[in-house]
């Protein structure tokens, strides 16, 4: 099973980077560019033969990996002072 | 009394450190790997400058899984003296020994110059040798120490006064001219509620004598020493 992680600054928080990631697209001709905000994309692979969730269906096994990887984010990939996240399960 | 001096992978001021504590200080120090589970007796433990596991994922955000991190916290509960300096400020942010986080510089630049700091609290281990408002002239040399915190955060710690350190002219005035990285409110160091931990952005260490430009940063090592001498070291 394969998770998704996106990981963003949090609105109140200013992101420099994005905002000369913005500048640029301006110059390069893209006047309608308001706003762009950088963040982090994490893959993560499960490993699906874990016997603690075999015996599971496959929906509450996706429910599993979902928690699990919510927790990840949560724990390490962002940090939740500034940043925060969208989880995505995939088959 | 002894400094010990945490070197992770990718540590590049911990011989700066050392160096600062043993010979310009004159006390006892050592190196402490970061795999290490034993401070070696520490009086102090710094946790230095550098690009600790090479900054990935965020500043000091590996650094918190080395082995010795268990024995600083543990040290840093009993009341002892700690001290992040950059990213040894970056990692105890991200440790949770110390609030708020970091954050690209406002102008996404590495900023790498001698400035102003105003002590502005001089009851901590790390401040004690210094005056009241006194201004530090300190090298900054980082890419991520735009400090920020939720504004419930921040006003928590200015209320308990844990703003140890803020960036400002060199007569000593804090405004956005003298803000060399869009910090809250210029805070260039904070220490914790219970004001044994100290983080701050600026190396006090480059500084400790005068053919490095500057020797203010000797007062902030020299404090511990005086913090210890006036009976203040709770942690033994």
């Amino acid at each position: 099973m394969r998770a998704r992680v996106y990981v963003t600054l949090k609105p109140s928080v200013f992101d420099p980077q994005g905002r000369v990631v913005a500048d640029a697209l301006v110059t390069l001709g893209y006047g309608d560019v308001k706003d762009v905000r950088q963040g982090k994309f994490f893959e993560v692979e499960l490993d699906g033969a874990d016997p603690a969730t075999a015996n599971l269906s496959a929906e509450a096994q996706r429910a599993k990996a979902e928690t699990r990887v919510t927790e990840m984010a949560d724990k390490l990939l962002a940090n939740p002072v500034i940043e925060s996240y969208r989880v995505e399960v995939l088959e | 009394m002894k400094f010990s001096v945490v070197v992770f992978p990718g540590s590049n001021s911990d011989y700066d450190a050392f160096y600062a504590a043993s010979r310009v200080v004159g006390e006892d120090a050592a190196l402490v790997w970061h795999k290490d589970t034993d401070l070696q007796g520490a009086d102090v433990v710094i946790l230095p400058g550098g690009f600790a596991h090479g900054d990935y994922l965020r500043t000091g955000a590996i650094a918190r899984f080395s082995p010795i991190m268990g024995a600083v916290k543990a040290f840093a509960d009993r009341g002892g003296p700690v001290l992040g300096i950059c990213n040894g400020f970056q990692v105890l942010l991200e440790a949770g020994l110390l609030p708020g986080a970091m954050v690209r510089n406002d102008r996404v630049k590495f900023v790498s110059q001698l400035v102003p700091v105003r002590v502005e609290q001089t009851d901590t281990p790390f401040t004690a040798a210094c005056a009241s408002k006194q201004v530090l002239r300190l090298p900054i040399a980082h890419g991520e120490g735009n400090y920020y915190a939720p504004p419930e955060v921040l006003a928590e710690i200015e209320a308990r006064r844990q703003v140890v350190f803020r960036y400002s002219s060199p007569s000593g005035e804090v405004s956005d001219a003298y803000n060399p990285n869009g910090s809250l409110n210029s805070i260039a160091g904070i220490c914790n509620r219970e004001r044994n931990v100290v983080g701050l952005m600026p190396h006090p260490e480059r500084a400790s004598e005068a053919q490095l430009g500057s020797a203010d940063g000797r007062l902030v090592l020299a404090s511990a020493v005086k913090w210890a001498a006036e009976g203040m070291l709770r942690h033994a």
